[in-house]
């Protein structure tokens, strides 16, 4: 006996955008099934697209797999391929064992009901039998954190708690194949630690574990190799830290020479010449750059803004001034060289932005406002958008 | 490890069910026995949760029955209508045919409004669908014996003379619900891609209700008489009522042919169910 649990050859899936199309198809499909033709090989109709496209992998035992991609790249479509509800267009999946979904947690869950009656009729859906259930009842409560609740109609339960008392049901099943599907991201840190615990333990018993995550650090810590979905195309990664490093790729649209030039300067002095020392650094490099000005005032006390930004601007990595360093600064009348250096760089494995902000006294006018585009390289074996200085030792 | 334990191969491929009809109906049955349990837990679901969240709860079963056979009641008593006369009281007549007519349009309602309900579940999860229709029909036999409280009720007030064939009335009843539900089944796969199946069957369900015998006797002629001959549900629902009131069994033909169709009609729609499923599923939640 082979000791592969998934195998999948070639499989492909097409949805369809329009809602009234689909439904259409839906009966045309319907038709040709019950006729006993199967909608193999059939090319794309109006409005159809490929979700799904011509993919093979196996997972074997005790073998976790990542499945990584932006929102839409098809990994949900492939894991309910996977699951059983719906069939490929195109090729084979073969399935060794008893598999659960970790994916609709509390699916089935009544909120009328009480979370005790809830967890028998979860259970049932998920193909445990009552006495198992009787048996493992209090293990259950017990992972999922909410005995006091209880007896509380599950309409009054937190979204995180449904998902808590989901999660507990469905890890007691023991599968021999775990899908999970980006579930944990609902309940609190806690509570994630000990989900990972329990997908860790599945993991040494043997069990096959396709892992759904947009979240690097999960799919390294537990993905043995990675599959990255992008546009209907695929590429397969033994090892995780490049398939993790291709996939933030993804998300990197950044001109590199995409310098936004918002001021350089006003009437009164003018930012005529600026040099970057490097787009591309490495954690424990250093960032210069040296601003050539020429200025007809003198402009005392500046403030000298600096930050970085990650490639989204939603996250801030760093942002100080020179009041920070306790630095005085001035724009001096005539040419001058301002030179600013950010030593010893900490980012790792990401892109972003450096925005190089001059500001007058108390802020009442904006001098200089540059943004650069920069990319942080990864360090080998890290993940995680810091690199730190870690030292190891032992006695 | 899992070394020693023989682990179960399933495989999906877009080859169409209807290829291998022995594998078919094989896991057809596999599953519906696999079903039982889950099927009782979401009927005891569905059950609580209705009563739990009602004041009036059981009264919702008997109103309908009994409201529109009082209405009818009321017309024949008042001589606004004549249907003429029946074998039994009209009133007993009356309300045992409404009360039935009741059990035979929940059980063509119930697969599809099973289904429709648990769209979520069946979009994520993979359980043997066929728990769906076991639970609707549990359901239904459910609301089915709280309204016999109204035969019950109505055999005692009119003073009904009770025989032994009365006791072959359930197996009627029985044909009744399964054919019913047969019919249901046909509609649900259409009828969970477009919500106008679900519209459209009550509307029929209501223009039925008049081409049958519920509330009058069959006509006897021409081509009145159609009704009680070519409507499929007229030998089923008059043999009910004749065993309940009369003890007697008529239509016998008919019934047992009906009979017969309901049992290929039931296991037809299955067929039709099963192997539609993942075509909806995929349209479900797109």
């Amino acid at each position: 006996m082979s000791d592969s649990l998934v195998t999948i050859e070639n499989v492909s899936k097409k949805f369809c955008r329009s809602l009234k199309r689909s439904l259409w198809y839906g009966v045309r499909d319907m038709g040709s099934e019950l006729f006993g033709k199967s909608n193999t090989n059939r090319a794309l109709r109006k409005d159809e697209f490929w979700a799904v496209r011509d993919i093979s992998f196996e997972v074997k035992q005790g073998e976790t797999l990542g499945l990584i991609g932006r929102n839409g790249a098809g990994k949900t479509t492939l894991l309910r391929m996977l699951n059983g509800l719906i069939k490929p267009d195109n090729g084979r999946i073969e399935i060794k064992g008893r598999m659960q979904a970790l994916i609709a947690l509390g699916a089935g869950f009544n909120p009328i009901l009480t979370g005790r009656e809830n967890v028998y009729v979860n259970a049932s859906v998920l193909g445990i039998k009552k006495t198992e259930i009787d048996r493992r009842f209090d293990e259950i409560i017990d992972f999922s954190g909410i005995e006091e609740f209880l007896d509380t109609p599950v309409q009054n339960y937190s979204s995180g708690m449904a998902v808590r008392l989901g999660f507990a049901v469905a890890a007691h099943m023991d599968p021999d194949i775990l899908l999970v599907d980006e579930v944990l991201a609902v309940g609190d840190v806690g509570f994630q630690s000990k989900c990972l615990n329990k997908i860790g333990e599945l993991k040494k018993l043997g069990a096959g574990i396709i892992l759904v995550s947009h979240n690097m650090h999960t799919i390294s810590t537990f993905a043995s190799k990675v599959i990255l979905l992008n546009n209907g195309k695929y590429k397969t990664y033994a090892n995780t830290s490049e398939g993790i490093r291709d996939y933030k790729k993804i998300f990197d649209n950044i001109d590199h020479k995409g310098i936004e030039k918002v001021c350089s300067g006003n009437d009164k002095v003018n930012f005529y010449r600026v040099d970057i020392n490097n787009q591309k650094l490495c954690p424990g490099d250093s960032f210069a750059v040296a601003l050539q000005y020429e200025s007809s005032l003198l402009y005392d006390d500046v403030e000298i803004d600096i930050a970085i930004y990650s490639s989204n601007e939603q996250g801030l990595h760093f942002q100080a001034t020179n009041k920070a360093y306790n630095q005085k600064m001035q724009i001096m009348e005539n040419r001058h060289e301002l030179k600013i250096e950010i030593k010893d760089l900490r980012i790792n494995n990401a892109t972003g932005l450096i925005a190089v902000t001059i500001w007058t006294k108390n802020r009442t006018e904006m001098l200089f406002w540059w943004r650069i585009p920069v990319e942080f390289e990864a360090v080998k074996h890290t993940t995680g958008n810091n690199f730190l200085n870690v030292s190891y030792g032992f006695d | 490890m899992n070394q020693t334990k023989k682990l179960a191969k399933v495989v999906y491929t877009p080859a169409s069910q209807m290829r291998t009809p022995g594998l078919l109906i094989r896991s057809m049955f596999k599953d519906l026995v696999g079903s039982r349990e889950l099927a009782w837990r979401l009927f005891i679901r569905d059950v609580s949760a209705q009563y739990r969240q009602s004041i009036l709860g059981i009264f919702w079963a008997f109103f309908p029955p009994i409201l529109s056979g009082l209405v009818f009641i009321i017309l024949q008593s008042k001589k606004v209508v004549n249907f003429g006369a029946t074998d039994v009281p009209y009133p007993v007549f009356v309300l045992v045919g409404t009360t039935l007519w009741q059990v035979f349009s929940e059980s063509i309602n119930a697969p599809l409004k099973s289904v429709v309900m648990a769209k979520p579940m069946l979009a994520k999860i993979n359980f043997p669908r066929e728990a769906l229709f076991v639970s609707a029909f549990y359901q239904t036999v459910f609301n089915m014996l709280i309204k016999s409280v109204i035969i019950i009720g109505v055999l005692f007030i009119f003073k009904v003379k009770i025989t032994a064939g009365i006791l072959l009335a359930p197996i009627a009843v029985f044909v009744l619900i399964l054919f019913g539900m047969s019919l249901g089944m046909f509609l649900t796969p259409i009828g969970t891609l477009y919500t106008d199946i679900q519209q459209g069957l009550m509307m029929f369900i209501q223009f039925w209700f008049f081409v049958t015998p519920v509330v009058y006797p069959p006509p006897q002629t021409f081509p009145y008489s159609l009704i009680a001959t070519l409507n499929p549900v007229s030998p089923i629902l008059m043999t009910a009522r004749d065993l309940i009131t009369k003890g007697q069994f008529s239509n016998t033909v008919p019934f047992l042919v009906i009979s017969g169709l309901t049992l290929l009609a039931l296991i037809t729609s299955w067929i039709i169910y099963r192997v539609t499923l993942p075509i909806l599923i995929e349209r479900m939640s797109a």
